[in-house]
């Protein structure tokens, strides 16, 4: 295993000249021996040339590649010790389960005895313990993904595993199970593991630290928590979160803040923080908008296009100014009409403002998140 | 149109695709197949489009019988998961192709006809690439554009956006539910996520190993499943199944837990069973909380993993009743291991009979 350490860029283009040359704009990273991250965004952002740039299967156009403080760059992926697990099954039909998973064990000359006790393990780790002398010919698509799976997991001396979005063709209630598994199993094995995915559940439920990309950019880097509640980019936090932040064009203006021909007051602090901006961009998550009260502090008049019973909460659209907003409401409430008006409860603890970079400049109160310990 | 398939089934060899069902589609609106990879939802769609023809019944449409005609007899759009379009000819032909086939329209109104969906789908400032210029979700705006540029009365969805990033999803989800509310045609839609269904709205059918089990308004196939089948099929997370029987005025769980169950106009069968008898409990994962509220009954476990997703953290339990997963609005801390209590408001739960037909569904409060 390995700490992974990265200070480098990458164009696929012999004389890159602007930013959009870049397949990777110049970043540093460092991924901790033992620890499980997600390369999330979407396709083009760069997250799978990144993969491979750590894996060996690229190699950067500038800077290096560190594992354990050594120099691999110019080292291909079997002189790195990665194993990879791909998008689609890879296994041998004509072979057992058990060899399947043992054949990277065996490749390496690992002895048979030790081999039997690591298959063994992994399957039962996998639930696969039932099916190791079957051929993997006649498996469904999910058990065929469990040995791909396991065949990355199979060897104990891997510098990282890395996954290039292995949970895209399963279905819905496996994916439950998978996940589940895969975070499991990362407890008990340690092993360093990244994962590549543009589903932001996948990423946000496996990964301790996730690294949210676009444009060959890395935008924010951390926990799924952070990337909820303080996206320090407008792109997290339209990327994150089904439906993502509604952003609102805002002002400061004597202390006061101004959205959508309403004049709100804030908190001396923010209305402190935001004074230099001028102007500015007011985001808050569908989940922190509220339903409010007429001419309640801090909310907004909408009237209501669209209510949908998403089954566990309703997710309304209003449109507020010349912006739609959305929120998800309690399924216990009774949910506005369409073409009501409502008040929208806006400024909160969870409310973000941005500035016209899409940087984060100022936020409400830290969130008081709850907490259960043993 | 009104489309209606009697006692159809399909056979391929000794294997059963699909078991004899009865359907009628409801005209001019959204159907959502929904179910697992293997369902029969593209067995099904291939019958109503008339790419195959059914081992047995009868498929009509508008009262006439249609079993044998093929798809090019038929009026038909279709829009298949991977990205279809033709690779030499511009994006502007490719659009305009069904409706230069069908002859009708000058020039000028060709060109209005294509460039409107082209602007309703963005990609009216690619009309004069070709589609392996494009992006996957721009081939497959493409693709879209040229099924509604047909105006079939009947549009065949199957799984059209899986391929694509998770935002993009859900963009053109949103483009697409307007323009099939804006539009005339019947439309199903195939896709194996219970929330795309939800999303949806419309109409859901619930496929299961070759059987449709359930079809009516998708909000009410969710909140009233029929079956323990269909109930699973229409979750996600997976609808927590909890073993019970029935005991005096309620249903007595594992680990001592008693849930009352109200008499109600919805439960009489509960109310008249024999005692003892076997019964499963539903319990929906956004049902269970961690903040108890009058009349709810704890739930008392361990925590195995919690899963924080942002908008939800999904603490998996091991509780005295079951196993449970619990989905919580918003970012919640747990540690592994630790003790942990649940609350459910008993009139929350479903339940269904030894043979796992519903018997009670939860009482909606905010039902309109």
């Amino acid at each position: 295993m390995a700490r992974i350490e990265l200070d480098l860029a990458h164009s696929y283009l012999p004389d890159p000249k602007q930013d959009s040359d870049y397949a990777l704009l110049p970043l540093q990273m460092s991924f901790t021996d033992g620890g499980a991250y997600a390369l999330l965004g979407p396709s083009g952002c760069g997250k799978t040339t990144l993969l491979n740039i750590i894996s060996g299967l690229v190699r950067p156009s500038r800077g290096a590649v560190l594992f354990n403080g050594v120099d691999v760059t110019a080292r291909s992926p079997q002189e790195r010790n990665i194993a990879q697990v791909f998008q689609f099954p890879v296994v041998y039909d004509t072979m057992t389960v058990a060899d399947n998973l043992a054949f990277p064990l065996r490749n390496r000359g690992v002895p048979p005895e030790r081999i039997k006790a690591r298959v063994g393990r992994i399957a039962e780790m996998l639930e696969l313990s039932g099916q190791l002398n079957q051929r993997a010919a006649g498996l469904a698509a999910d058990a065929k993904q469990k040995i791909s799976l396991g065949r990355g997991l199979v060897r104990e001396d891997v510098s990282a595993v890395l996954f290039d979005e292995p949970l895209t063709v399963i279905d819905p209630h496996l994916k439950w199970q998978l996940r589940r598994k895969l975070k499991q199993i990362h407890h008990e094995l340690k092993l360093t593991l990244i994962y590549v995915t543009h589903d932001q559940i996948e990423a946000l439920t496996f990964a301790e630290q996730v690294v949210v990309m676009t444009r060959g950019r890395a935008v924010q880097i951390g926990t799924a928590a952070e990337l909820f509640e303080r996206p320090r980019h407008m792109f997290v936090g339209h990327f994150i979160g089904s439906p993502g932040m509604n952003f609102l064009p805002a002002r400061w203006r004597d202390g006061m803040l101004e959205v959508t021909g309403h004049t709100l007051r804030l908190a001396p602090a923010l209305s402190e923080a935001l004074r230099a901006a001028g102007e500015f961009t007011l985001g808050v998550r569908p989940e922190y908008v509220t339903l409010a009260d007429e001419r309640a502090e801090g909310a907004l008049v909408a009237e209501v296009t669209q209510v949908q019973d998403v089954g566990t909460y309703w997710l309304l659209t209003a449109r507020a100014g010349e912006t739609l907003l959305r929120a998800r409401l309690n399924p216990a409430s009774i949910a506005p009409q369409v073409g009501e008006q409502v008040w929208l409860g806006v400024l909160g603890p969870h409310t973000c403002f941005y500035d016209r970079d899409q940087q984060l400049i100022a936020a409400g109160p830290e969130p008081q998140a709850l907490r259960v310990s043993a | 149109m009104r489309l209606t398939l009697e006692g159809v089934a399909k056979r391929v060899g000794a294997a059963t695709h699909l078991y004899p069902l009865d359907f009628a589609l409801q005209p001019h609106a959204v159907t959502v197949l929904l179910g697992a990879t293997q369902a029969g939802k593209t067995t099904l769609m291939r019958l109503m489009a008339g790419l195959d023809a059914p081992s047995q019944g009868r498929v009509r449409v508008d009262g006439e019988d249609v079993t044998g005609r093929s798809v090019r007899e038929r009026n038909v759009a279709m829009v298949y998961q991977q990205f279809i379009n033709y690779p030499s000819m511009r994006v502007f032909d490719n659009i305009a192709s069904p409706l230069k086939l069908r002859g009708d329209l000058d020039r000028a109104a060709l060109d209005r006809r294509v460039r409107e969906l082209a602007g309703k789908l963005h990609i009216e400032p690619f009309l004069d690439r070709l589609p392996a210029e494009l992006s996957g979700g721009q081939q497959q705006r493409v693709a879209l554009a040229r099924a509604l540029a047909k105006q079939a009365p009947l549009m065949l969805l199957d799984e059209p956006l899986v391929n694509l990033d998770y935002k993009l999803r859900e963009e053109l989800r949103e483009e697409l539910s307007a323009l099939f509310a804006s539009g005339d045609s019947t439309v199903v839609y195939a896709t194996t996520e219970p929330t795309e269904a939800l999303l949806l709205g419309g109409y859901t059918a619930v496929l299961d190993a070759g059987e449709v089990l359930q079809y009516g308004p998708t909000a009410e196939v969710f909140h009233r499943p029929h079956s323990i089948r269909v109930a699973r099929a229409f979750s996600d997370p997976p609808i927590n199944l909890l073993k019970g029987r029935v005991a005096e005025s309620g249903i007595q769980l594992a680990g001592e837990v008693r849930l009352a169950v109200r008499a109600s106009a919805d439960a009489p069968a509960l109310e008249g069973d024999t005692p003892e008898a076997g019964v499963t409990v539903g319990v929906r994962a956004s049902a269970l909380r961690v903040r108890p509220r009058s009349g709810d009954v704890a739930l008392t476990g361990r925590v195995e993993l919690a899963e924080i997703s942002g908008s939800d953290t999904f603490v998996h339990v091991a509780a005295a009743v079951g196993p449970l997963v619990a989905q919580l609005t918003g970012v919640h801390y747990f540690e592994l291991g630790a003790a942990i209590t649940l609350y459910l408001d008993p009139s929350q739960i479903y339940v269904f009979d030894a043979r796992g037909d519903l018997l009670v569904a939860p009482q909606r409060p905010g039902a309109r």
